[in-house]
């Protein structure tokens, strides 16, 4: 492979991301597909009724168990409507921040590897359902999202072309992205 | 066993540009071809396929295009007699009906075994072609009996087919071109999109080959760009060669009755699954185009060239008509054949030497890969952007004879 070639200005732009780190172990992996392979984990324990947290800390990758300083706790519950206590999130709302936080990541990468500086990354997503499939209402009803609206608005030293650019580009590297738009294989296993 | 300076494989418009550059470079050589000249061309290609690029376009070293019509787009006879007049015209050494069966040797002394004798050289070129295999996704063995599956070698026309609805997966410039055609034939048709590139025709009164090639993207070369890899493996652009010169987009083929929906992602238990990645792959597409087009008006501006063009204007964005379904249950739609135009691969088989990288790919920069003397020739981007197109043959075996000069003077020396 041809080395990247550097636009003038692209160091320029300050948005946080380490942008030479990525590209180096894009190129470092490209020639080590075994260390590509990561696995990521989290695990969750009942609380009470529709309510419960999960923990996440160590993934594997790199080939080796990574650790992490902390463990973080993400919270799920389902909101009063539904007779519950609200406690948290839905995990379908769960499913559009991870959305939202995996797109605006790219967004940043994206910018930072164009040289674009970035003043402001909104992003406001929607999902519609129609709930009489998880009740069981209508077998015709699919449980998930029926459509996901994902909206930004950014500021950044770039045009309008090269905004919608960024946005385009980071859902075509997105793992949240492929995550909701394309089919998984999920295997659920008990005891 | 015979014995030559050089063996080239394959006498399509690579092999034969090579062999005029190894002509002039005054350097012995042998074109091996295992049908006729331009074989490829005449029997692996649907009935009513033009060329992409217009007649002009189709230089090759020495020659170049003198008919009538210099903006058409050659028909495949066409292209098959206009390749055999060039072999006829610089006398290439042409052994046709010889199929190459394996290479092997090492640094300048590779032994290459035909069916009909074998030959010892210090070079060879490997000029068989871009588009010798079809690449079917795996998922293609899932698809249910009673459905026909095609690859693009097998299609033909339309009538071929069996009656009933065509899911065509891909929307390269073969996907784009089988779906219009299908469509008009009067059948229902589905077309799965990825990624894809999207160029109009003509634009500000010319063909968009023609600016590529003013404008200087053609002559781009493998090693000025970031991604030489993923330009590589780029999906052709969604063109056809009409004489009335159609545009053949998402919006035209919408137009005209085709039913877009998003990459085929899986086949489980007959019920084909699409992604919903759709809106994007049409934005990034859109992107792109008007990215090149604006390419182009700069040019002119700089050139002070306004007056001899027409006014810039840009296509209408690609629009999905209807919310693109995500599934469909292929035993109780209507369609009853898939054809496969999700791109070709190069078949390299008959290498048996270690340049292949862990995708059974032949490393190579430039065309020159990791064993002395072995080259590469018509491979997309190989060492320009028009390095697989008619035109792109003749830069790329200028450049690589005399890299081999180079080579065989050093080995003598």
């Amino acid at each position: 492979m041809a080395p990247r070639t550097t636009t003038p200005g692209r160091a320029a732009a300050a948005n946080g991301v380490n942008v030479s780190a990525l590209l180096g172990a894009r190129q470092a992996l490209a020639e080590a597909p075994a260390a590509a392979a990561f696995t990521w984990r989290a695990s969750s324990e009942w609380i009470n009724g529709t309510y419960s947290r999960s923990t996440i800390g160590g993934f594997y990758g790199l080939g080796a168990e990574q650790t992490r300083p902390r463990t973080f706790a993400v919270e799920a519950d389902h909101p009063q409507v539904f007779a519950s206590e609200d406690n948290a999130p839905t995990p379908v709302e769960l499913v559009l921040a991870g959305l939202a936080g995996c797109l605006s990541a790219g967004v940043a990468a994206v910018a930072q590897n164009r040289g674009i500086q970035l003043h402001s990354v909104k992003a406001t997503l929607e999902a519609d359902m129609d709930v009489r499939g998880i009740l069981g209402v209508d077998a015709d009803i699919r449980n998930g999202f029926s459509a996901v609206r994902a909206h930004f608005d950014i500021e950044a030293d770039a045009s309008k072309e090269d905004i919608a650019a960024l946005v385009a580009q980071s859902q075509k590297r997105s793992a949240v992205f492929d995550i909701v738009t394309n089919p998984t294989d999920v295997h659920v296993t008990v005891g | 066993m015979q014995r030559i300076t050089t063996v080239v494989v394959g006498a399509g418009h690579s092999g034969l540009a090579m062999s005029r550059q190894l002509s002039a470079q005054g350097i012995d050589h042998v074109v091996l071809e295992r049908g006729k000249v331009a074989n490829a061309w005449e029997t692996q290609r649907w009935d009513s396929l033009r060329l992409l690029t217009p007649n002009w376009q189709s230089r090759l070293p020495d020659y170049a295009y003198t008919g009538s019509d210099p903006d058409g787009y050659m028909t495949m006879a066409e292209v098959v007699a206009y390749l055999r007049r060039y072999a006829g015209t610089i006398a290439a050494p042409v052994m046709e009906d010889t199929t190459v069966r394996r290479i092997a040797g090492d640094a300048g002394r590779y032994v290459v075994v035909t069916d009909r004798g074998s030959w010892t050289c210090r070079t060879v070129v490997m000029a068989s072609g871009a588009c010798n295999l079809p690449a079917v996704p795996a998922l293609a063995e899932h698809l249910p009996d009673g459905i026909a599956s095609l690859t693009p070698f097998q299609y033909r026309a339309p009538d071929m087919l069996p009656a009933g609805g065509v899911m065509i997966v891909g929307a390269s410039a073969t996907g784009v071109q089988l779906a219009r055609e299908i469509r008009a034939s009067g059948r229902e048709v589905m077309l799965c999109v990825g990624e894809h590139v999207r160029v109009p025709r003509t634009y500000r009164g010319r063909d968009i080959t023609w600016w590529m090639d003013a404008i200087g993207l053609m002559d781009v070369r493998y090693d000025e760009i970031d991604d030489v890899d993923r330009a590589q493996r780029l999906p052709s652009l969604q063109l056809i060669g009409t004489p009335q010169r159609e545009t053949v987009d998402l919006n035209a083929l919408q137009q005209a009755g085709v039913e877009i929906v998003g990459k085929l992602v899986a086949l489980e238990s007959a019920t084909a699954k699409f992604s919903g990645a759709l809106h994007n792959h049409c934005t990034l597409a859109d992107l792109k185009m008007n990215r090149l087009l604006a390419g182009i008006d700069d040019w002119i501006r700089q050139a002070g060239r306004e007056d001899e063009f027409g006014p810039p204007s840009r296509p209408a964005p690609t629009r999905l008509h209807r919310t693109p379904r995500l599934s469909l249950d292929l035993g109780r739609s209507g369609i009853r054949s898939v054809i496969w135009a999700t791109g070709f691969r190069p078949d390299h088989s008959w290498v048996d030497l270690p340049v292949f990288d862990r995708k059974g790919r032949i490393r190579h920069s430039g065309g020159v890969t990791a064993a002395p003397g072995l080259y590469l020739m018509g491979l997309p981007f190989m060492r320009r952007r028009k390095s697989s197109f008619i035109d792109g043959a003749a830069a790329d075996a200028r450049d690589l004879a005399v890299h081999m000069v180079a080579r065989l003077s050093r080995a003598v020396a």
